[in-house]
Order: structure tokens, then sequence, then C-alpha cells
């Protein structure tokens, strides 16, 4: 296959390639575990260290974290509304966390360097096993919220104008975390790829530009990541009159 | 699994799903439940905290406000009060004074007068005191004169 032996040339991009760790029966993607852990890490030593001496006038990184927090319960509170997103701005919050971190860290440290036996590391939400996790995460809380929220009536919203509406609703409930999914594998995948090929294709100045177009990309999809959840939830504990 | 093959790895590929997928959602709520006990449940309650401390001190500030206006309104009607009875009291004074000044000046004159009066009436009676001597002393006189005459003759 031409491209094939195209691709396998671009040695340097290694696309597709995993370093797999085999325990007893299951294989899993190392390199997607190994950056994952260190990000996570790092957000989570950082949180910490914000949150050590927390005073009632805010200094330094204390100030940081109120403002995430403030933004991310202005995003829960918007798109869930006001009698139940406390519950669920935890998980909306993680989300957006984890995918701005992962995409970040993904952009911003030079993983490359890094040399693994086989594959390379990356942003974790560049694997579609992450992102396909994230998906069914969504999907199973949005059920969950419509069900603990209105029991059996959560059904309801399958019907809600008309009848007509049922198999598209039902449609949907694949359709979200299928959109979900690609959406972020794509377009963090798609970045790191344009990245690796300009670096590898001129190593110079070129490349910059795009990265910061990947950087802006990559707030914006964890942005819309946690809105859609968000979002999701909302649609599913919103009462019909 | 051609198209899956397509960017040509050797083994796995690009869509390649494994036990990767459900150890990452365990490891994305464990996550959840770590950053809800180590962010967002201690972030939350200082701002909160401080949202009710600032929303309480803004309902107080309002109440003292309206206290204060309250009080402000008080106090001006009492000025008003207090002046009015001021007037009230100077022209009252003012009034007094006058009545005394008249009543004295009506005596003063009162006494004047009588004085004035009395000088007239003396001076009056001693006039024609004066003019009845003197009617007095002429008809002497003529009696006089007309006796020497008499005699001469």
């Amino acid at each position: 296959m031409f491209f094939n032996s195209l691709l396998t040339n671009f040695a340097a991009l290694e696309v597709g390639q995993h370093l797999y760790w085999q325990i007893g029966n299951i294989r899993l993607h190392g390199q997607v575990f190994l950056t994952s852990w260190i990000l996570l890490g790092a957000l989570l030593v950082f949180i910490s260290l914000g949150t050590k001496k927390m005073e009632n006038d805010p200094k330094g990184l204390q100030n940081l974290l109120e403002f995430l927090w403030d933004y991310i319960r202005d995003l829960a509170r918007t798109q869930i509304g006001e009698k139940v997103y406390r519950d669920w701005m935890p998980f909306i919050g993680t989300l957006f966390l984890f995918v701005f971190v992962s995409n970040w860290g993904g952009a911003l440290i030079p993983w490359r360097l890094i040399k693994l036996p086989s594959g390379e590391l990356g942003a974790p939400t560049a694997d579609i096993n992450t992102t396909i996790a994230l998906a069914l995460l969504v999907s199973l809380s949005y059920f969950y919220a419509g069900l603990s929220n209105k029991g059996w009536r959560y059904f309801e919203y399958y019907v809600h104008p008309t009848p007509i509406m049922l198999p598209f609703k039902i449609l949907e409930d694949f359709t979200k975390p299928l959109s979900l999914s690609f959406r972020l594998f794509g377009n963090i995948l798609a970045d790191e790829l344009v990245v690796g090929v300009l670096v590898f294709l001129v190593p110079l100045i070129l490349p910059i530009p795009v990265m910061f177009l990947g950087l802006f990309t990559s707030a914006i999809q964890a942005l819309i990541f946690a809105t859609l959840a968000a979002y999701y939830i909302g649609e599913a504990v919103e009462e019909h009159h | 699994m051609l198209a899956f093959n397509f960017f040509g790895a050797t083994e796995g590929g690009l869509f390649d799903i494994n036990a990767t997928l459900p150890l990452m959602a365990i490891q994305v709520v464990a996550l959840t439940y770590i950053l809800n006990s180590l962010f967002f449940k201690p972030v939350g309650n200082i701002v909160e905290k401080r949202e009710k401390f600032v929303s309480n001190n803004i309902i107080e500030a309002k109440n003292k406000l309206s206290q204060v206006k309250k009080l402000e309104a008080d106090l001006l009607t009492q000025l008003q009060s207090a002046r009015t009875e001021a007037q009230r009291i100077v022209s009252e004074a003012e009034n007094e004074s006058d009545k005394l000044y008249k009543e004295a000046l009506e005596l003063a004159n009162n006494e004047a007068n009588a004085s004035k009066e009395k000088a007239r009436l003396e001076i009056e009676s001693q006039t024609s005191v004066a003019r009845d001597q003197l009617s007095k002393q002429a008809d002497d006189l003529s009696e006089l004169i007309v006796n020497r005459l008499i005699l001469e003759k």
C-alpha cells in the first residue's frame, strides 16, 4: 500500500503505535496511563498546594483555584439549572480539568524527547480509549441524572413534543457519546499530527503558530466537552410542562 | 479492518480499543471523588461562606443606611420645629418690647403734657393777677390825677 509505506517512512510520527502493557489476559496502552498519571499528578499537586492554607481573603494560588471553581460553577449552573447543578458540578469540573490538563499537557510538554520502546507519549485524549471512556461516563451520568431526578417519568423526554420524536431521541443516545468521543479524539490527534508533520518537515519557526492554534483548540475542546456533558445532564433533569 | 489499519501500525492502530477504556473510566471516576474532596468541596465552602458574608454585610449596610436616612429625616423635622419655635419666641419678645416701649412713651408724653398744662395754667393765673394789679394801680393813678385836677380848680 502506498500510504502504508509513505507513513511508515515518517517514522518520527509513529501513528497508531502503542506501548503495550500485558497484565494477565488484558492489554493496556501504557503510554496513555503514563502521561495521564504524570499530568493528573501535577494537577493534584497544584490543587493541594492551592487549597493547603485557605483564607477568607484569598492570596496567590487560592485566587486562581477560586476563579476556576467559579468558572466551573457558572458552566454547570447555566447548563444544568439551579436545582441540581450542585450534584453534578464535581463531575463536570473533573471532565473539564481532565480534558484541559490532558490536551494542554500533550501540547506543551515535549514528550517526544522521552524515547519509548514502542509508540510515543502524548496527550491522553489523543487515544480513542480515553475519549470513549469519558463519553460513556457522560452517557451513564445523564441517564442516572434523569432517572434519579424524575424516576420513570424520565422516559417522557423521549416522546416529548410528540411521539414522532421517539426514534430520533433513541438515536441521539447513540450519537451523543459517538460525537463527544470522536470530536475530542479527532481534534487532539489531528493537532498532534499537524504539529508532528510540520516539525518533521520544517523544524524551525513554522510550527509555532500551529502550536498556538493547537493550544487554542485544546482549551476550546475541553470547554466544549464539559459544556456538552452539562447540557446533556441538564436536558435529562429538565422538567417538561 | 482495512480502514482501521490505514495508518500502517503493525499492531493495534488508531482505533485499537482494549482494556484501557474501562480502566480509564475507573480512573476518571476516582479522580472525580478525589477532586471533589480535595478541590470542589473546600473551595466551594470557602467561596459560598464569603458570598454569604458579603451578602449579609450588604443587607446590614442597607438596613443601617435606611436607619440613617430615617434619623436624618427625624433630625430635619426637629430642626424645623425648633426653628419655627425660635422664630415664634423672637417675634413674641419683639412684640413685648414694642409694647413696653410704647407704654413708656405714652406715659412720658402724658406726664410732659400734664406739667406743661400746669405751667400754662400758673402762667395764666399769674398774668391775670398781674393784670388786675396793673388795672387797679391804673385806677388809683387816674383817681389821683382826677383828684389833683379838681383841687387845682
